[in-house]
């Protein structure tokens, strides 16, 4: 107990008392089925999500400070580069300080994809897989799939637009969606369990040749609604990356398959 | 160090019981001794086709040529094993008896010893310097974003993944790898070579 009261007071000196003490809730996502980006047999793109829980918001500073402090291995400089590549979390002060450059209540960055499921696994829970993230993504304020919906499609383009510019702003800044979760789009790229799973060839599967070598099994995957570019255009990102980058703007949320008894 | 089961659903259809556990990106203990960038930081329990549990540092102290598939593939998969030893064939016997083939089982419920067994030895493999092992379940996306495999579950039961063979130094540092099937890359080769020398 000791411990948890110093671990908080380094978390508060570190800047923002305010908002600090905000839980980062497991939200209850009621199983269903969605047209996914990513069909999982050709022509066949419904996808079936089962009951999970996922964190209303992304991770934060502070929550990652918090997990370095329990665990210096995944501290910036200790933490192995099989694990992180020699960006990640740059852009706090020092290994365990956040400093001026990253607000406690902004969404963590930089992070590799161990350190996030190693965060995950801290907090008994696991990364969401990407059809768990894409079903979220799905809704607006409203509605549990708006993507049909031409003006909330140009919404989160312009959104995406933005990215990548210097202005992180703390999660929940805009309004949650119709599941009570916060920033699936317009804040940061997040991690899913299985990034890896992408085999993205693009448009042309009558290609053969070498390229198809590179599958074993049933043929490579193809994307379909093409007209959902925004979330594309995170396929097309996380299939680019290996699991120890970390890069500007990449974080991730956690989520567990069934409630945990306090 | 705690150790998770990320699918519920899982340890009812699977047999797989190993006995070691940790968080499944623990760094290992001895660390200090290895190279940074070492896949054997990676400490995870994984089983061969005899049953016996190792480490993925099973064969550490040798050059390793590490691939992932699994044993029900019906066509690229034994082109991987082919691959391989086409590669070897170009070794010296002398080489050859230093270097180790590591392939693991991205099937892992479906690929038991017996199985994996089976596949060894349909292919005539030298089972003192061949092994193929699965790893738990839950492990599997872990060793894959270490070694850079792409893998997924098709709803029939079939994996799409990438065919990527790694070679590891001593130390195990990924220091060359290929995705060429059917000959042998000669850069690949080379590679292993000066490991070897």
């Amino acid at each position: 107990m000791r411990i948890f009261i110093g671990l908080i007071a380094v978390v508060s000196l570190s800047g923002g008392f305010s908002k600090y003490s905000i839980a980062n809730e497991y939200v209850k996502i009621p199983a269903g089925e969605f047209r996914s980006v990513i069909p999982e047999v050709d022509g066949d793109n419904l996808v079936a999500v089962a009951e999970f829980l996922v964190q209303e918001a992304p991770v934060t500073n502070a929550e990652f400070l918090r997990f370095v402090l329990h665990h210096p291995e995944w501290q910036r400089g200790r933490a192995v580069s099989l694990f992180v590549d020699d960006q990640y979390l740059s852009t706090w002060a020092s290994p365990i300080s956040l400093g001026p450059h990253s607000g406690p209540q902004q969404p963590v960055m930089q992070v590799s994809w161990f350190a996030a499921n190693a965060y995950c696994e801290w907090q008994d829970a696991r990364l969401p897989s990407w059809y768990e993230w894409e079903y979220i993504a799905a809704a607006n304020d409203s509605m549990a799939d708006a993507r049909a919906l031409p003006e909330w499609r140009q919404e989160i383009l312009s959104w995406y637009s933005q990215l990548g510019g210097d202005q992180i702003v703390d999660v929940r800044s805009s309004p949650a969606n119709y599941y009570r979760i916060f920033d699936t789009h317009g804040l940061i790229w997040e991690w899913v369990d299985d990034f890896n799973a992408f085999l993205v060839t693009g448009d042309n599967r009558e290609q053969g040749g070498a390229d198809q070598l590179q599958f074993c099994g049933a043929g490579a995957i193809t994307m379909q609604e093409k007209e959902n570019y925004a979330v594309l255009m995170r396929v097309a990102m996380l299939s680019a990356l290996e699991a120890r980058y970390t890069t500007r703007n990449l974080g991730f949320r956690c989520a567990r398959q069934n409630e945990i008894k306090q | 160090m705690r150790h998770r089961k990320r699918c519920s659903g899982f340890a009812l259809t699977v047999t797989l019981i190993l006995p070691l556990v940790g968080l499944s990106i623990a760094q290992s203990s001895d660390g200090n001794s290895l190279p940074p960038n070492s896949v054997y930081h990676l400490q995870v329990a994984v089983e061969d086709q005899f049953g016996e549990v190792t480490g993925l540092d099973r064969y550490k102290g040798h050059p390793v040529l590490v691939t992932m598939f699994y044993t029900s593939c019906p066509h690229v998969c034994p082109m991987l094993i082919s691959t391989i030893r086409l590669t070897e064939s170009k070794l010296s016997i002398e080489e050859r008896a230093e270097l180790r083939v590591l392939t693991i089982s991205i099937d892992p419920e479906h690929d038991t010893p017996e199985k994996m067994r089976e596949t060894m030895e349909r292919h005539s493999v030298e089972a003192s310097r061949w092994s193929m092992v699965r790893s738990e379940p839950d492990d599997l996306r872990t060793i894959a974003g270490v070694l850079g495999v792409r893998y997924k579950q098709l709803p029939d039961g079939e994996f799409n993944h990438t065919t990527r063979i790694i070679l590891l130094n001593r130390d195990g540092t990924q220091v060359a790898s290929t995705e060429q099937l059917g000959r042998h890359d000669a850069a690949f080769l080379e590679a292993i070579k000066t490991i070897l020398h």
